[in-house]
């Protein structure tokens, strides 16, 4: 049985979602090079009380290509790591959630696991991660490590480019796989500050991983304790099968993309069909809807702006979600109808920022407490508390001491 | 004006110069013990705030090592955290290039100078450790004679992604549509021995365009490296004699690569303790040296150099009279080499506690770790402006014993002292860590996009 109230999200990405977001915003186009407007859009978003926020990130120049440079001048280029945006963040913030999006096929797990349980450590529990795959040449050439073939999504079906993309899943798989791993290789209270015997440990209370797979091992354990929250969370975007399963498997929140309330009961069916196709333990995942979000005072003016922002873009642009287009009363009503076919909530992404994350957090979130569909403020405690998931048992302390 | 002190505070590291068993110390790892330390540093006018890298939990006899401190956060994320609670402190850590790829770390680093207004700086290490390689996809296993060349070249790919935006790249014109002024900016290319890599940084040009440098190994090729590439360097010389030797010859090395000597700032790492008088500091100091070195602490300090197990020992008895064993593979792992000749020092230390009488515990506590300055602040004051001004070094890395309240007492006792020596600033005159440590802003040393 779905909690009455629904989890919202709002994802950040530069000037915000539409490439020609820049054009109509009133920010320094250079403001997401500066802590202030992360501070600034965080904030914002805490004193909505929204559950968490994401921050994009890509080891690529932003194109319009799928993949590679695309010579224009006219859109937003380059960001900052997404992970330390939100570690600079954490410590003005004190409820919620910071969601850094990493790379896991050119990085290291170890890294990743010891970034992320610190990220945790300095926002209180508040860390979550959003592992991605890097399927594009551009990154891969960043690193020098591997071949890619050039994208072509006619061709996906063929065996080759679907051994490809198995391989970079399962891949992803083994990454996430060690950074729980590490996560948990230290028992909660495994420092004992134990003076008689002069020991600052107790080492059977640390682990080590010994993974090995076919991309590599990791011997462990890890160099961070614990994380507050055991296991920060892990949120995967997912569009189709492939993806829905890697989620049930490996995360906590899974953000998927339906263009209308059916859809995403059917979208909601298939990601419960897949959890119980693998036997997937714990709680269920945490599904929430993306949505693209133009908002104005009304539906005309509205659209008014996105016809602006898809004028300046040369185009009516789309993206792999689907983006809503209307005041914040008919959003409230869509996010309930949605909510109705079974989504625990939303990841909204502002087609312009500030703007729609002001629209946002002033009359969508308003809207939705008005209609008993979201909380007035934090309950506290960590994210994990917040979405509704358990603190997780050590899968090493259940072992028992080596 | 006499020459200007360079001071940084060290967040208390994984060995046994941290005491942990001591009532005021607090956790290593909630953030609030790295905000007080920092704090504390940037309430001194301290240039910049430190912080070790740990990549494997060391092991003895092949287990964990339990009697230090074990374990700590992520540095770079530690650094981002920090500088949203600090204003001017320099941000710096160490990072290890051998498991790391330079795209990835050149984007932290430049972030990291984003967030902090251009405080960010660079311990760069290499290691062939392949005891921590465990923990990585490479493996690990970089041959020694290596390590110089895939730091240099790690650095110098480095400096090239960081200078792939021109200072001018984002125009951000609404009227005319143009964000960037040039098509695709950040380009690069590198085809080098360690990396082949080309394409698009992503990061636009920071504030310091270059983080600081720091190198610490002490090798000639370590100060080679330095001289060449670094703009400071954390060394580890503790008498006046030898810092002057070691100031001197890494200076000269400088003239080669066209740097004058006050571009290579020198800064050894240096412990403290103060006390009232003179004699309260001494007695201080041995109390601390006693806790850094406990019963089960002396025993394991001794086998890293004997590269024996000695656990059957009496801390209180006598030294070992066998030889270290200098054919079998290292006991300790995942710490620094620390004694070039073991048979040599084993000899003298053996010496030293006939001499004096000494059993284990005792002589670990005369030979290992003494601290370098104690005494009331005031002969403090004196002994490291000397060191200074007789160019043994340009500043130190401060190191206190304690987490997080380590540093309360200098700053409040020993850097106003400085400041009346007029040694020592008294208020931060610019706002970058270059400003601070007196270094020029770096200019690019690659034409952008050259291949």
């Amino acid at each position: 049985m779905p909690e009455p109230t629904l989890h919202l999200a709002v994802a950040l990405d530069g000037l915000g979602w539409h490439p020609a977001a820049w054009r109509l915003s009133h920010a320094d186009p250079a403001a997401p090079l500066f802590p202030r407007w992360w501070a600034a859009l965080v904030g914002q978003a805490e004193q909505a009380a929204l559950d968490l926020v994401t921050i994009e990130d890509s080891l690529d120049l932003q194109s319009s290509l799928p993949d590679g440079p695309d010579g224009r001048v006219d859109q937003l280029r380059g960001r900052l790591d997404a992970l330390l945006v939100a570690a600079r963040i954490a410590p003005l913030t004190r409820h919620i959630g910071l969601v850094p999006t990493t790379s896991v096929t050119h990085t290291e797990p170890f890294h990743v696991s010891t970034a992320v349980a610190t990220l945790d450590h300095v926002s209180g529990g508040r860390a979550g991660w959003r592992p991605r795959i890097s399927a594009r040449r551009a990154e891969a050439g960043h690193f020098g490590r591997r071949e890619l073939p050039p994208p072509d999504p006619t061709r996906l079906a063929e065996p080759e480019r679907a051994r490809l993309v198995g391989d970079l899943f399962a891949e992803a798989a083994d990454a996430v796989e060690v950074v729980r791993r590490l996560w948990d290789s230290w028992q909660d209270d495994a420092e004992i500050r134990d003076a008689p015997t002069g020991r600052f440990v107790d080492r059977d209370r640390l682990h080590y991983t010994d993974f090995t797979g076919r991309w590599f091992s990791v011997k462990g354990p890890s160099i961070v304790p614990r994380p507050p929250q055991g296991q920060p969370v892990v949120a995967v975007l997912a569009h189709a099968t492939v993806p829905y399963t890697f989620a049930a498997r490996h995360a906590d929140v899974v953000f998927v993309t339906p263009t209308d309330a059916a859809h995403a009961e059917t979208v909601v069916a298939e990601v419960r069909a897949v959890e119980e196709t693998i036997g997937r333990g714990g709680p269920p995942l945490r599904i929430l809807a993306d949505l693209q979000v133009l908002l104005d005072d009304t539906p005309a003016a509205a659209r008014r702006r996105r016809d602006r922002l898809d004028e300046l873009h040369g185009t009516a642009h789309t993206c792999d979600a689907a983006t809503f287009t209307g005041s914040p009363a008919q959003l409230a009503d869509l996010l309930a109808g949605w909510r109705r076919a079974g989504v625990d909530g939303f990841r909204l992404r502002p087609a312009v920022l500030p703007d729609d994350l002001t629209t946002i957090t002033r009359a969508v979130v308003p809207a939705l407490r008005d209609r008993g569909l979201f909380r007035a403020g934090y309950p506290g405690g960590t994210l994990r508390d917040l979405l509704g998931l358990p603190r997780p048992a050590n899968r090493y302390a259940v072992a028992g001491p080596r | 004006m006499p020459k200007q002190i360079i001071l940084a505070a060290h967040f208390p590291g994984v060995n046994n110069t941290t005491v942990w068993s001591d009532p005021a110390s607090g956790s290593h790892i909630d953030f609030a013990s790295f905000v007080h330390l920092a704090r504390t540093a940037e309430r001194g006018r301290f240039d910049f705030f430190f912080l070790a890298e740990g990549l494997r939990l060391r092991e003895q006899r092949g287990r964990i090592h339990d009697l230090d401190v074990v374990g700590r956060p992520d540095t770079l994320t530690v650094l981002a955290a920090l500088a949203a609670v600090t204003t001017h402190l320099g941000l710096a850590g160490t990072l290890n290039t051998t498991f790391r790829e330079p795209y990835e770390l050149a984007r932290q680093l430049a972030t990291l100078d984003h967030l902090s207004a251009g405080r960010a700086a660079w311990n760069v290490v290499t290691t062939s450790d392949a005891f921590t390689g465990e923990n990585f996809r490479r493996g690990g296993y970089l041959d020694r004679s290596l390590r110089y060349q895939r730091a240099a070249e790690f650095v110098r790919v480095a400096r090239r992604l960081w200078e792939s935006w021109p200072a001018d790249a984002i125009v951000g014109d609404r009227a005319d549509g143009r964000y960037v002024r040039e098509a695709d900016p950040g380009v690069f290319a590198h085809h080098g021995d360690q990396f082949d890599i080309a394409g698009h940084f992503t990061v636009p040009r920071s504030p310091q365009l270059h983080p600081v440098i720091l190198q610490a190994g002490d090798s000639p090729e370590g100060r080679e490296f330095a001289a060449s590439s670094a703009d400071a360097i954390f060394s580890r010389h503790g008498t006046l004699a030898e810092g002057r030797e070691f100031y001197r010859d890494v200076k000269a090395r400088l003239a080669r690569y066209g740097r004058t000597p006050d571009e290579l700032k020198i800064i050894p790492g240096a412990t403290f303790v103060l006390g009232d008088t003179d004699a309260e500091a001494q007695e201080r100091a041995h109390h601390i040296r006693r806790q850094q070195v406990s019963p089960q602490t002396a025993i394991l300090l001794l086998e890293q150099l004997w590269n024996r197990d000695l656990s059957g020992y009496d801390p209180d008895g006598p030294l070992p009279v066998e030889d270290p064993d200098v054919d079998a593979a290292t006991i300790s792992r995942g710490r620094a080499g620390m004694y070039p000749d073991p048979v040599g020092t084993a000899r003298r230390w053996r010496a030293l506690a006939r001499e004096k009488g000494l059993g284990i515990r005792d002589l670990v506590i005369e030979v290992t770790g003494r601290q370098s300055f104690v005494g009331t602040p005031q002969r403090v004051a004196e002994q490291m402006d000397h060191f200074v001004q007789s160019d043994a070094a340009d500043g130190f890395i401060l190191v206190p014993h304690l987490t997080p309240g380590g540093l309360d007492e200098f700053v409040d006792r020993v850097v106003p002292l400085l400041q009346e020596r007029g040694v020592f600033r008294t208020e931060y005159t610019g706002t970058t860590l270059r400003e601070h440590l007196g270094l020029r802003a770096a200019r690019p040393v690659t034409r952008v996009g050259a291949a």
